[in-house]
């Protein structure tokens, strides 16, 4: 409960400082969904070759490139923010204020800072599935939208985790931008269905980056094409890597040496 | 002594300082370069099309190719100047760069050429296997094709060096600069043919990106190496190439002269 009221009063603080440059908002509104219907164009030149590429038609991959579009908002919006913030926060030792404070770490670093505007890209994720969905003349079931629902949850929890456990990797090397940034490029690859992949980038996107999980089985589910035995694995997946995450980084934490004092 | 002398005097040892730097740095540099997956990622997608036949004019060798070579030019063209700057003006550290008696832009340019040596150790692998390979085929076998995209290289450096200086410099006089690297990016990544070869995409948007700058930065080595372009083609492409990159310095130039008055070093 109290944790609850914490990440109100973080959130309102992050709304507050976008509101305040007015013009800088409408800006980045207009820009977001710039950003999403320029990034749809190569799908359509793609699948203007084919009807279908690796089994996927055009509105079947889109509802892929939804859910990336909608994670990859949570990941510019919520996740990497605040995360960006822990790495300044190591480098220059001011790490330390946080760690003072009354309440758990992970928590209070994770919701520091929120990228407003990219709830405009979430919502455009939402149309992109409406259109899919209205194209395909599909109706989907409510267990299928269910699962489907189950899934995004378990892809953002999987999504901070593997973002934790990057943000880990800063206690130990100093410089960590390029980490961050390694970490989009590979995500980027999630924009394509995860059949599009053979051999070792199949293996890299189902294990060790679970790409495939986090967008192309929700656009299953909502297909009806996953079965449930696989959607329970991929919940269970999700839940170890976060328990992982967890304790990975409470582990690094540990390593913290107040850099400049 | 003239500025020029000194330049010359001085250049080679800010290339070994800039070379020391990057490999003090190696486990860094490396995820950076590693970071250049994009290229592959396309090739796993144009594959998976190429298996139920060629896409135009490409089969699934001439996209091994394409985007093999697509990858060394970008290692090998990259800057990425525009990050440093704008840090070093939020901080005000680039008070210590004004105060050296060389011009800031070219202590940048030797730390960004310095780097070269190690993304060549990334680029040559890459190189040998796409000879060793049947994409090995696709490469142009014409030495005027051959020493033009060596060129284009250097075109293509100068140009991408010149546009993030000038997002840089631009973080003299706004502070979201970065946001302006990122449409530029956002626009690169489809008008330069880094995702998609420029012949695929609709005939309006690959007219727009050959009269952009962006297509002189990736399309025309690529498409010079692996004899896409004819030599009449490449000697347009490098003309083009050459009036974009005397556009984006002059602008450079001009941009740092008028910025540097309102640099004021808070905190410096």
């Amino acid at each position: 409960m109290r944790y609850l009221r914490l990440f109100v009063v973080q959130l309102r603080a992050s709304v507050q400082v976008t509101m305040q440059y007015r013009a800088e908002f409408f800006v980045g509104v207009f820009m977001a969904l710039f950003y999403v219907a320029w990034n749809l164009i190569p799908m359509f030149v793609l699948w203007g070759q084919r009807t279908t590429i690796a089994g996927w038609t055009l509105e079947e991959a889109a509802l892929v490139t939804a859910w990336f579009t909608l994670l990859r908002a949570l990941l510019d919006g919520a996740v990497q923010p605040s995360l960006q913030a822990v790495v300044e926060h190591i480098r220059k030792g001011t790490l330390d204020f946080v760690l003072l404070k009354p309440a758990d770490a992970q928590f209070l670093v994770s919701t520091a800072k929120f990228e407003v505007m990219n709830f405009f890209d979430a919502s455009a994720a939402v149309a992109l599935v409406l259109w899919a969905l209205h194209r395909l003349h599909r109706v989907p079931s409510p267990a299928q939208i269910g699962a489907a629902l189950l899934l995004t949850v378990a892809a953002a929890a999987l999504l901070y985790a593997l973002a934790i456990l990057v943000i880990s990797a800063a206690f130990y090397v100093v410089r960590l931008d390029n980490l961050i940034y390694l970490f989009n490029s590979v995500f980027d690859a999630g924009r394509w269905p995860a059949s599009v992949f053979r051999g070792t980038w199949r293996i890299i996107f189902t294990f060790v980056v679970p790409l495939a999980l986090m967008t192309t089985y929700p656009a299953l589910a909502l297909l009806g094409r996953l079965e449930t035995s696989t959607t329970a694995i991929a919940l269970g997946g999700a839940l170890a890597f976060v328990i992982v995450a967890r304790a990975v980084w409470k582990r690094s934490i540990g390593h913290y040496r107040s850099a400049s004092s | 002594m003239s500025a020029l002398r000194r330049f010359a005097r001085a250049y080679p040892t800010l290339l070994r300082i800039g070379l020391a730097e990057a490999v003090a740095y190696r486990a860094e540099f490396l995820v950076w370069m590693l970071a250049t997956t994009m290229p592959l990622v396309m090739l796993a997608v144009m594959s998976a099309m190429t298996r139920e036949g060629p896409v135009g004019r490409f089969d699934h060798k001439a996209f091994v190719a394409y985007y093999l070579v697509t990858l060394i030019v970008r290692q090998m063209t990259g800057a990425w100047v525009a990050f440093e700057m704008v840090r070093e003006i939020k901080e005000g550290t680039l008070a210590l760069r004004l105060l050296r008696p060389i011009h800031p832009l070219v202590t940048y340019s030797a730390e960004s050429l310095a780097a070269l040596p190690l993304r060549a150790i990334v680029s040559i692998p890459v190189a040998v296997v796409i000879l060793l390979t049947a994409a090995g085929s696709e490469i142009s076998r014409d030495w005027f094709n051959i020493v033009g995209f060596f060129v284009s290289l250097a075109g293509a450096w100068l140009l991408n060096f010149a546009v993030s200086s000038i997002v840089g410099t631009l973080g003299l006089f706004i502070e979201s600069s970065m946001q302006v690297w990122e449409l530029w990016f956002g626009c690169f990544m489809l008008l330069s043919g880094y995702l998609i070869p420029l012949e695929l995409l609709p005939h309006w948007l690959s007219q727009v990106a050959r009269y952009s700058p962006f297509a002189y930065l990736q399309a025309l080595p690529v498409e010079t190496l692996t004899g896409i372009r004819d030599r009449h083609q490449v000697l347009m492409g490098l003309a083009a190439q050459l009036g974009w990159v005397l556009t984006a310095w002059v602008t450079l130039i001009v941009l740092w002269k008028r910025g540097l008055k309102r640099f004021a070093a808070y905190g410096g």
